[in-house]
């Protein structure tokens, strides 16, 4: 209802925003602290989009940043459903695949990347592994809350009803853990977005990553904030992807929160 | 063939000093202990006592939730090893899985038996118009009041058959009226399909208004203390309630389960001990 009279202070917010980086960059601002000097204004980083739209360099650097989040996540997501359905259902599994697991999931993802380029044969596989790295444990760790969360009561009456260890892992778990996995899958998808590009800074020849280091190191400044801007809307994108694909794929989960 | 007229065949149940323990290492105790019963087939029977007096973890023995810790417990002569869809369970909050239609979570027996689609949905069908459910098969469970939950439940139960039909307090969280519309339905549909019953209840007139038999329970360790006919002749109706005779058994059930006042302990389930809640989300990035 007050949804309509809300749109245009958010709007109006986001036009100051785009003001004062305007004015900041115009102006050279120096605040001590932070510096404007070298920063561009909007019009040059519209400017230095549209010049990147119309070169081929855009579907490049597009395509195999897109490749490696997609083989690394689409990894992560198998492996980490699968284990995470093992962990949460078996205690002996959980005994002998947790304690390692526990032990490597607190070390980020970006920490990985020097002795994954010693580890891999390519830069190209250490730079999947790293997004592979970071999507797995929040996959992993929702999936295995997911499975753990499925009420205990629709496992034995699913039994009840005949329901062997196939059946009750096809019918009651999969899907009573299915909310808890999306919510996993989305955070997956935005933390190999974010592990992807910093490989791709340290390690890259193509990539959003690549791109935007590589415009800092030639000193194009304008093409770092499309490279940023870029970075985040296929992020934003991604996820938004993967929330709805998860929404589609749990219509009762909708409905049902709307009633209570 | 309609589904009435595939009448189960109805269960017998015998109890031979079963003793049923819960809880692990020191806090283990024994829920309910050495008792010693028979059910007839097709009898109605109630096992009434207060909350946590043990009814409730028999009921789960009976289902082949809960393993007996000594004695024995044979359904039609044979030792109770786990659960079957011989013996259905209705709980006392419904366990539709929330991700399949009110017409399919009334089909998963059959499709756990193999049935094909079209056929176990007719069935399912034919189920749900017999608890009054027909006009709401493609609804989420979600979206139905706590009467026709429950009501779904006992369908999908009642879809395979079974010889045993044991209730955990199913009508325990229903208001006053529905309450009371659930019962006269429970032995309406029982008069078409007999079924061996054992419903655990804590409410007396509950008792009284569906059972042949009571057997009242006495909590920690649960026991047996009496063992009641109930002779009103069926069909049985509201009325039933302020008949004096009804008055008179109510009385002597109110005199038995009064020894146990101020007793209060935990509900048990048929699943055993209450479960604590779950740990939070170790949140990673």
């Amino acid at each position: 209802m007050n949804i309509s009279y809300r749109w245009p202070l958010r709007l109006a917010s986001l036009a100051a925003c785009l003001l004062f980086w305007q004015i900041a960059a115009n102006k050279r601002l120096d605040l001590g602290l932070i510096a404007f000097t070298y920063v561009p204004t909007p019009a040059s980083v519209l400017d230095a989009a549209w010049h990147l739209l119309q070169s081929s360099k855009l579907a490049d650097h597009l395509s195999s940043s897109l490749g490696r989040v997609f083989t690394g996540y689409v990894t992560a997501a198998v492996a980490g459903v699968l284990l995470g359905l093992a962990i949460g259902r078996s205690k002996w599994v959980e005994d002998s695949l947790l304690p390692p697991l526990e032990v490597l999931r607190p070390i980020p993802a970006v920490a990985w990347i020097p002795l994954a380029i010693l580890m891999f044969p390519s830069s190209e596989v250490s730079m999947i592994f790293i997004t592979f790295t970071g999507a797995l444990f929040p996959i992993l760790l929702n999936t295995v809350h997911g499975v753990e969360g499925v009420d205990p009561r629709l496992v034995a009456s699913a039994r009840s009803l005949g329901a062997g260890r196939l059946a009750i892992l096809r019918e009651v778990i999969l899907p009573g853990a299915a909310p808890s996995i999306v919510t996993g899958l989305a955070i997956g998808m935005g933390t190999s977005w974010f592990c992807l590009v910093t490989a791709e800074m340290i390690s890259g020849q193509f990539g959003i990553g690549y791109y935007t280091w590589e415009s800092y190191t030639l000193q194009n400044y304008p093409d770092i904030v499309v490279g940023m801007l870029l970075i985040g809307l296929l992020g934003m994108a991604s996820s938004t992807l993967v929330r709805r694909l998860g929404a589609l794929l749990t219509p009762w989960y909708r409905s049902g929160g709307k009633r209570a | 063939m309609s589904i009435y007229q595939q009448a189960p065949n109805p269960g017998r149940i015998e109890a031979r000093k079963l003793s049923i323990r819960l809880g692990h290492g020191r806090e283990a105790f024994e829920a309910v202990q050495r008792l010693d019963f028979d059910i007839k087939p097709g009898e109605f029977v109630c096992i009434l006592g207060p909350s946590g007096c043990g009814k409730s973890t028999l009921l789960g023995a009976l289902a082949g939730h809960l393993q007996p810790a000594a004695g024995q417990l044979l359904v039609d002569g044979t030792p109770v090893s786990g659960p079957s869809p011989e013996r259905g369970m209705v709980f006392q909050h419904h366990t539709l899985l929330p991700w399949r239609s009110v017409l399919d979570n009334v089909a998963f027996g059959l499709k756990m038996q193999g049935i094909g689609k079209t056929q176990r949905r007719e069935q399912a069908l034919d189920m749900l118009r017999l608890v009054g459910l027909q006009d709401f098969a493609g609804r989420w469970p979600s979206q139905l009041s706590g009467g026709m939950q429950q009501r779904a439940e006992i369908a999908r139960v009642l879809i395979n058959r079974p010889r045993l039909l044991l209730m955990d307090e199913p009508f325990g969280a229903l208001d006053a009226q529905t309450r009371s519309r659930m019962q006269e339905l429970l032995l309406d549909i029982w008069a078409r399909i007999r079924t061996t019953v054992v419903f655990v209840t804590h409410d007396i007139d509950e008792a009284l208004f569906l059972a042949d038999r009571i057997l009242v329970m006495s909590p920690r360790p649960g026991r047996f203390i009496d063992d009641l006919r109930v002779d009103f002749p069926r069909p049985r109706n509201a009325s039933l309630l302020t008949s004096p005779g009804f008055v008179y058994l109510k009385r002597h059930c109110l005199e038995l389960l009064r020894h146990e006042e101020g007793r209060e302990l935990p509900r048990l389930t048929p699943l055993g001990l209450p479960t604590t809640d779950h740990p939070p989300l170790r949140i990673a990035l």
